[in-house]
């Protein structure tokens, strides 16, 4: 525990320093790979400790987006309403969704969470007046805090950014270490068992499922401040793949494994994209030689490697 | 005052009758074997009893609470354990983290989120003494998988154990078992609380004889007889459906 607390303030004190180094381009491209940490960690708490395959976990992320997009530029661009109000959407529409998806398991659920996802691709990519439809909504603003630097400024939205992965990051590591997400574990393991136990199961899986929508809407919410801009392809099922790719190339349950995959995997994606309009292809090709090669991800790999040279 | 009792119980998968009308009931710290040849239904009546399926008819009391309709771990939280037929253990974790599980499953912080388990010294403490007293202590670090049979069957009782049940209830402890593992499982058995009630399916006969105080056969979903050993040993009905008719 000690171990992994020093390597987090290492990790910590790395990306504090980082943008000293590093080009506005480069740290455009770190503050995305912090956004879509914070996305797979979410994520994680659903597919590495609860068990449950989503396959439409871009819906928070896209609901966040939307809400904050449409506050801020029908509204008002406050930070005070609109940060909170795709959180709390998030959180409304992952409370809604759990009553159908956790009525289901394995692949069923796959399926289920990937239809209610479209529903809501369908819905901002057909409601024109509201959504924009595939336009999307252009230019939303960033918000202006009472603080002497602007979040229109590269290095002040890093670190804003930053600070909410790192709260992000320390509020779930919690989660998955206290009593509830230890039985998650369990219920992952064998749900039948963990009845027999006490242990309401339902009630945790649902509670888990929520909580991973709002830390989603985290993630949507910094991402349109990010990228000023909003369109159906944040809902899209090639979101949430990817999603479910950087959980699975980090390594499902282990928190930090999935923030690696996701800065692995948009490091890729804008590396490739200069070159190739294939990106869906390629992300095929890095699920199966995970699958094949490393199949408890990287941080898997890492620690079968240590236990080697240990033994 | 009964510990469980089962009132006029049947239950119907589709059109096969598992159960039918099958009353029981057992006393407060007595030991009950279930016995009856494959299909009889006695795991079915335990999962009813449970709760992981529902009667078509008939009523479940657990000390004078109807618990019918209750959900599994409702039934739990009143002292109700079993242990199953097929070990469903946590494969993928250690015994500690498994018998941590069991312990908090009854314990008032098992729903917390904001604080590590870590602090909740007293799961903890509960874990390693459950593990100790049943000398099980030098495999806490081991992954559960890595056991053998025998072991994870010793961990599954302790499981069932954590939560000092009131009724417990074994369905073939030591089924698939060498005879040595056997022979401690029966064991710990013996070594139970008498304070705790148990029923106990069990295909060896040796081993439900030599656990109980008494005696039900179920055949063909019926309860064909109930009594103490001696009565089900010289059953004449019994012996020869169950038994074999050379033992009778």
């Amino acid at each position: 525990m000690n171990a992994r607390v020093a390597s987090g303030a290492v990790a910590l004190a790395v990306l504090i320093g980082l943008p000293a180094v590093l080009s506005s381009y480069q740290l455009s491209l770190l503050t995305k790979m912090l956004i879509f940490g914070i996305f797979a960690m979410s994520l994680d708490l659903l597919l590495g400790y609860a068990g449950l395959p989503s396959l439409g976990h871009a819906a928070y992320f896209g609901v966040a987006a939307y809400t904050v997009g449409l506050l801020a530029l029908r509204v008002a661009n406050n930070f005070w309403i609109d940060f909170p109000a795709g959180l709390l959407m998030a959180a409304a529409v992952s409370a809604l969704f759990g009553l159908f998806a956790l009525r289901t398991r394995g692949s069923y659920f796959l399926m289920i969470t990937l239809a209610l996802g479209q529903v809501l691709w369908g819905i901002a990519f057909g409601w024109r007046s509201l959504t924009g439809g595939d336009d999307g909504l252009p230019s939303v603003p960033r918000p202006r805090l009472p603080l002497p630097w602007a979040l229109t400024e590269g290095v002040p939205f890093y670190y804003f950014v930053l600070i909410c992965f790192a709260l992000a990051t320390g509020l779930l590591a919690l989660v998955v270490s206290s009593p509830f997400g230890q039985a998650l574990i369990g219920i992952r393991e064998s749900e039948r068992r963990m009845e027999v136990l006490g242990y309401d199961v339902w009630r945790y899986k649902y509670v888990a499922f929520v909580l991973a929508g709002l830390f989603a809407g985290l993630a949507g919410n910094l991402f349109v401040y990010f990228n000023g801009f909003v369109s159906p392809s944040y809902l899209n099922i090639v979101f949430s793949a990817s999603a479910l790719l950087m959980v699975i190339l980090g390594g499902a349950g282990t928190l930090v494994g999935p923030a690696i995959g996701a800065a692995v995997i948009v490091g890729l994606e804008n590396l490739i994209s200069a070159y190739m309009e294939r990106w869906v292809l390629v992300l095929g090709v890095i699920y199966v030689l995970v699958t094949l090669f490393a199949p408890s991800g990287l941080v898997g790999l890492v620690r079968q490697r240590l236990g080697r040279s240990r033994a | 005052m009964t510990a469980l009792e089962i009132d006029a119980l049947s239950h119907h998968f589709g059109g096969l009758t598992a159960l039918s009308n099958v009353s029981l009931a057992v006393a407060p710290g007595e030991r009950l074997a279930i016995i009856g040849p494959n299909g009889a239904g006695k795991t079915t009546l335990f999962d009813l009893v449970t709760g992981i399926i529902r009667p078509s008819a008939g009523r479940i009391r657990l000390f004078g609470q109807d618990v019918t309709r209750l959900p599994t771990h409702r039934r739990a939280r009143l002292g109700l354990a079993r242990t199953f037929q097929i070990t469903t253990l946590f494969p993928r974790l250690t015994v500690l983290d498994s018998v941590l599980l069991a312990v908090q499953g009854l314990d008032p912080v098992r729903f917390t989120v904001h604080r590590s388990r870590e602090r909740y010294g007293h799961l903890r403490e509960r874990a390693e003494s459950l593990l100790a007293d049943w000398g099980l202590a030098d495999r806490a670090r081991q992954v559960t998988r890595q056991l053998s049979y025998g072991e994870q069957r010793q961990v599954e009782l302790v499981l069932a154990l954590a939560g000092v049940p009131k009724v417990l209830l074994l369905d073939e402890p030591t089924a698939g078992l060498s005879p040595a593992e056997t022979a401690s499982v029966v064991e710990m058995i013996r070594r139970f609380s008498r304070d705790t009630t148990i029923l106990l399916i069990e295909h060896d006969m040796d081993v439900a004889l030599d656990l109980v105080d008494r005696v039900a056969v179920l055949f063909q979903g019926r309860v064909l007889a109930e009594g103490s050993k001696d009565q089900i040993r010289s059953d004449r009905e019994v012996a020869a459906i169950y038994l074999g008719t050379d033992d009778a």
